[in-house]
């Protein structure tokens, strides 16, 4: 049998290399689950990781790792901030949402005019929504102590019915012949999120991405309010103690983290996306919070997840397309990484040693 | 608008109906919860429970094999939560979405082959006598058998929480860990046992979604009746007859709200969707201003030193 | 020997980087209260698991009744009638005493018939207790009935009492002397572990003496002085704290009808609270644990808000300032729990020298944290106060109790507080840095600061108060000057024997 031994202090070590290791064990579990699925494990793994990088048609494939990874980072990165406080925001989905909601009203409500102002104020109509959203569980966990989970989760179900009523109502295309939809943005030069270099994937929410990635790092590791943020996550009285509002650290944490979702949310509607529509959302609300965990709450690790899975939209769209793997085996997939991740994370506080093996030499 | 058009005895029954899914998975995950673990996987097990029953049902054509499969789905995936908190010592918070995410995914691949199929329709069980009483009879009696195994389940759940002792030591386990471990009780195996059985009820109620009350199969058709299960648990302040009300209050709603959209009333289908969200919400809050009841050791990791 | 109990030979147990237990020896016989003597850390704890099937040893023998006896789990253990009771309670407490004592039964008898017992068995020893109250609600010397009880069901023919008296007032440890005796009486052996030498010369027919694992020597406490037993206990003649008369300045902390609800369900809400202290004067507020010990220091540190004239710093309303606020003003706090409340566990020291010395100390501008500071900072309470360690770096976790709480005391006082307040300063740290601490202590009392100890350990604070007060139920006594004090009147301030009247015990 095995013993676990609690270290006297996290591993240095193992904190950095359990990531890289829960990706492998993904691979070969995720290849085994695809060869069970009948597809050749290592060509799908390989079609997963390796084509859209380096394979035929990786000029294509390149840029969207920006695109796709944007999104995740700006979330995530937002998430992580409540994740050390052990504030819980698993309601990213809906603010993201809102967000584009509030994102792509206020651009259509100046349609047809066209002004420099009116992208810079859909960014702030697109945060404020998102933060308005996370306020939400922010302000009931405050002022009742209730559940955040569970309100910002019950909230990404709100927010898709309104999705839906915003699409068939107040934000419908007036030309679109009756289809359900919004106007696309795309087509809206002022409100356009454009590729900022052509051929790059670079987008404005890219930009916010990198810039909060930035941030967060500082705000971490430099400021008090960082400092605040992780002495909470490790030892709540030992915060209050030290003088930390747990008020308005609440409410900071999901205000920013709402605020960060519903910016991607904007950029996305106003970008890749274009319009709002019944299916807008595909769950990058959901899968930043693997990000999250899987960069370990770190800005610089996020960046890092937030890319790899990436990779595995886009390789799991191309697997999706070439072989004919499900692409419910990619959800499967992410899910199972979070799942290695957790399990190896055991390594970083625990020492496992045989139980077999006396300790000799003790009189 | 024709609301004469809903009838309320209808309604009734009905609402037994809708509330069945959630019940099933509230009490499972209410046990849970008294051992001290919180486990936010609900849905993740109830969307496994749904597919698995499902496919089971329609490969034997026999309802009552699919739910036995649906419970021991849901108990094996809730089987990966139980070795990564109570052995890997993981964040409970962070593995239970982890068991959602992945249970989302599982249950996808597995019902791919799935969507359209009808599954073998689970019989009606007409008490006799007891069904032929006006009013009360349709509304009570005249239901498929899993609703009275929820019942069943949740008077069970009851009876053992506070009279036996097994039940005591699962209520001493959430309570106190290090004590119930002083005392010589595995807290490990007891919160592993518990887990599984959280695991085996969320299926229950999954397939009772996929098998009797839509029926049939769709990604994700499980809508957040998980988290509405969890969140009922906090409203019944952690006491089995509690989650009954509770379920009966949100059953109640989704049947009226559907019976509102059929009855074509003035308001907007969206909003009308979106108002068991809602009402979870402000229950919530309502509960969250006295609360108590709640296990001490709710959510933290227990590991012997030693 | 018929009349021998339980023996133990060459018992080792040994954890990563320290030996817990070193081939340690000695006997109990039948009826005989045997005392287990040591200071913190000296392996008592362990050595009563390994009694207790909690632990295994290593190496090494027991015999129970000259029968092998190798407990696997408490139950084997409790099966061969070895019962304990925990220094810290085994309870839970949103059950009620008769479930609490049920859990501890192998089998347990129906809820109304357990209760009969219960009562039965509780009048029989003195300790009256009601079975149907919730634990959460019971005073710390009931809820040690509770555990008593629940040993005593079984008919135990070896009681372990674990600290008992840490919880008791000096009338409640009248009380629970009387009991053990009948018990003694009645042919149960009672392994005593202990600390308080004249409980032990007060109760005890042996003692054996554990010092750093080791089984340093036994005696007959009757035959014995303190002075030789603390001396084999402790290795070497400890040196008492030096203090000078000295003369007390201007009243500078004044709690005015203080009243703070309780924090959590099962605390103790804070009534009407008066009291002073004055420049260089050390105040001593004694009282058994979860009389709102906790409550009291987190009104002075501002973790709990009151009105703002109910706490003044020198005439200033502060009542309503935060714990920062405070700090500003001079007012510093250092709370019980180490890990968890005066120090974040995970976090290094620097980190933890942040925690509360960010204001007082420049370690933050304008927001932004000057990292190089805190360290040095931390590596300046490191030195000053002796913390053993490789350097600030180190997770506070990593540290002995004795360590960290030099270090958490050592990081307030270098502050220069105007007033310090400090809630069990030395318990569970060894006696060296006891010691140091309370002459830490009194040297800031001596440069001019106010200083109100919090303590359940009375030796400690007669040691070192000037004025003395006692917490009872969330009200605090008059503080009267500590060198006049008499056991008795202590005892009566404290609350007595709190209402528990002593049934005939026949």
């Amino acid at each position: 049998m095995f013993k676990l031994e609690k270290r006297p202090q996290p591993s240095k070590m193992w904190t950095l290399l359990t990531p890289p290791l829960a990706v492998l064990a993904t691979m070969i579990f995720g290849g085994l689950l695809f060869g069970l699925l009948g597809n050749p494990p290592v060509e799908a793994i390989r079609t997963i990781f390796w084509d859209p990088l380096f394979g035929e048609f990786a000029f294509y494939y390149r840029p969207q790792l920006l695109v796709k990874g944007g999104p995740l980072i700006l979330i995530a990165i937002g998430l992580s901030l409540g994740f050390r406080a052990g504030i819980w925001n698993i309601g990213a989905e809906g603010q993201y949402i809102m967000g584009a909601i509030f994102g792509a009203g206020a651009g259509l409500a100046f349609y047809p005019m066209e002004a420099f102002y009116i992208f810079p104020i859909m960014v702030i109509a697109g945060a404020i929504g998102g933060m308005l959203w996370a306020g939400i569980p922010a302000f009931l966990k405050v002022k009742f102590g209730t559940n955040e989970i569970l309100v910002s989760l019950m909230l990404v179900y709100v927010a898709e019915q309104l999705l839906a009523s915003m699409s068939l109502g107040l934000l419908k295309n007036p030309d679109g012949f009756g289809f359900p939809g919004s106007r696309n943005l795309q087509q809206y030069a002022s409100a356009h999120n454009a590729e900022l270099i052509t051929g790059t994937g670079m987008h404005w929410g890219v930009v916010a991405a990198f810039i909060a990635v930035i941030f967060s790092y500082i705000l971490l590791n430099r400021h008090m309010l960082g400092f605040s943020i992780r002495l909470t996550g490790e030892a709540p009285r030992a915060a209050k103690f030290s003088g930390v509002s747990p008020a308005r650290l609440i409410l900071f944490c999901l205000g920013t983290s709402g605020a960060l979702a519903g910016l991607a949310g904007m950029f996305e509607v106003a970008g890749p996306a274009g319009q709002i529509s019944i299916d807008f959302n595909t769950g990058y609300g959901f899968t930043a919070i693997i990000v999250a965990f899987l960069g370990r709450l770190h800005p610089v690790g996020i960046l890092l997840a937030g890319l790899l899975m990436a990779l595995t939209y886009i390789g799991g769209e191309i697997a999706q397309s070439n072989l004919g793997l499900p692409a419910a085996a990619i959800q499967l997939f992410q899910g199972m990484l979070l799942f290695f991740l957790l399990a190896v994370d055991l390594l970083t506080n625990f020492r496992i040693r045989l139980a077999s093996s006396r300790r000799k030499g003790v009189a | 608008m024709d609301l004469s058009s809903i009838n309320p005895i209808l309604l009734l029954a009905s609402l037994m109906v809708a509330a069945t899914p959630i019940l099933l998975a509230a009490i499972g995950e209410l046990v849970v919860e008294r051992a001290g673990v919180l486990n936010l996987g609900v849905e993740g097990m109830m969307i496994t429970g749904a597919i698995c029953g499902f496919a089971i049902a329609v490969e034997t054509g026999s309802p009552v094999l699919g739910f036995i499969a649906a419970a021991v789905g849901g108990a094996v995936l809730s089987l990966l939560f139980a070795l990564l908190t109570q052995f890997a010592l993981a964040n409970q918070v962070a593995s239970g979405l982890a068991l959602t995410l992945f249970g989302l995914g599982l249950s996808a691949l597995l019902g791919q082959g799935y969507v359209g199929v009808k599954p073998p329709s689970t019989p009606q069980l007409d008490i006799p006598l007891l069904s032929d009483i006006p009013v009360l009879g349709p509304i009570l009696f005249n239901h498929d058998p899993m609703v009275y195994v929820a019942l069943g389940i949740l008077a069970a759940t009851w009876a053992v929480l506070k009279y036996s002792r097994m039940g005591l030591v699962l209520r001493a386990v959430g309570e106190n860990h290090e004590a119930a471990h002083a005392l010589g009780y595995k807290v490990v195996r007891i919160r592993v046992l518990a887990i599984m059985f959280g695991g085996a009820c969320a299926g229950l109620g999954g397939a009772y979604v996929s098998l009797i009350r839509v029926p049939q199969w769709t990604e994700g058709m499980t809508a957040g009746a998980g988290w509405i299960a969890l969140a009922l648990v906090v409203f019944a302040s952690w006491k089995p007859w509690r989650v009954l009300m509770g379920a009966y209050l949100f059953g109640g709603v989704t049947v009226l709200q559907l019976n509102l959209q059929a009855a074509g009333i003035a308001i907007p289908v969206e909003y009308l969707s979106m108002s068991p969200y809602i009402i979870t919400i402000v229950v919530l809050v309502i509960m969250s201003t006295h609360r108590s009841g709640a296990p001490a050791s709710l959510g933290k990791n227990f590991h012997a030193s030693g | 020997m018929s009349d021998l109990l339980l023996s133990l030979k060459g018992l080792t147990k040994a954890y990563p980087g320290v030996v817990a237990n070193d081939n340690v020896s000695f006997d109990i016989a039948k009826g005989e209260v045997h005392a287990l003597l040591g200071e913190n850390g000296a392996g008592k704890s362990t050595l009563v698991k390994m009694i207790y099937g909690l632990v295994k040893p290593d190496s090494g023998e027991m015999r129970l009744n000259g029968e092998v006896f190798t407990p696997a789990e408490p139950r084997a253990a409790r099966a061969s009638g070895v019962a304990m009771v925990f220094q810290h309670f085994s309870l839970f407490n949103a059950l009620n005493v008769a479930e609490n004592i049920a859990l501890g039964m192998e089998n347990p008898p129906k809820q109304n018939a357990l209760a009969a017992r219960i009562s039965e068995v509780s009048e029989a020893y003195g300790l009256p207790l009601d079975p149907f109250r919730t634990v959460g609600d019971l005073s710390a010397g009931e809820r040690q009935r509770v555990e008593i009880i629940r040993c005593l069901l079984q008919d135990p023919k070896l009681l372990i009492m674990d600290e008992p008296t840490s919880v008791l007032t000096p009338q409640e440890v009248e009380i629970l002397f009387e009991t053990l005796r009948k018990l003694k009486a009645e042919g149960t052996s009672i392994l005593y572990i202990s600390h308080k030498l004249e409980e032990i010369k007060a109760l005890c027919d042996h003692a054996t003496i554990l010092r750093l694992g080791k089984n340093v020597g036994t005696c007959t406490p009757a035959e014995s002085t303190a002075a030789e037993m603390a001396e084999m206990m402790v290795g070497s003649s400890l040196q008492t704290p030096e203090r000078s008369g000295r003369e007390f300045g201007n009243v500078v902390l004044e709690l005015t009808d203080l009243s703070v609800s309780a924090p959590g369900e099962f605390g103790t809400t804070l009534q009407d609270i008066t009291m002073s202290v004055q420049a260089g004067q050390v105040l001593g507020i004694g009282g058994v644990a979860g009389n709102g010990q906790d409550e009291l220091l987190g009104a002075l540190s501002g973790e709990l808000p009151s009105s703002p004239g109910t706490i003044k710093l020198d005439g200033r309303p502060i009542g309503d300032f935060g714990p920062n606020e405070r700090r500003a003003l001079g007012l510093l706090t250092a709370p019980e729990e180490r890990l968890g409340h005066a120090a974040a566990p995970d976090m290094s020291l620097t980190e933890n020298a942040m925690l509360t010395g960010a204001i007082r100390e420049g370690l933050a501008n304008k927001g932004f944290l000057n990292w190089g500071k805190a360290a040095d900072f931390a590596r300046k309470i490191i030195e000053e106060f002796d913390v053993r360690t490789p350097g600030p770096e180190n997770a506070a976790r990593s540290l002995s109790g004795g360590n960290l709480q030099k270090f958490v005391i050592g990081r307030e006082v270098l502050q220069r507080p105007e007033v310090l307040v400090v809630n069990q300063p030395t318990w569970g740290v060894d006696a060296s840095a006891a010691a140091s601490i309370r002459q830490a202590l009194l040297d800031l009392a001596a440069g001019g600061a106010a200083v109100i100890v919090i303590s359940q350990d009375l030796d400690e604070l007669m040691e070192i108060s000037d004025h003395f007060a006692a917490l009872n139920e969330g009200h605090l006594s008059e503080a009267l000057p500590a060198a006049d004090l008499t056991v008795e009147q202590i005892g009566l301030m404290m609350g007595g024997a709190h209402g528990m009247e002593v049934s005939h015990v026949g």
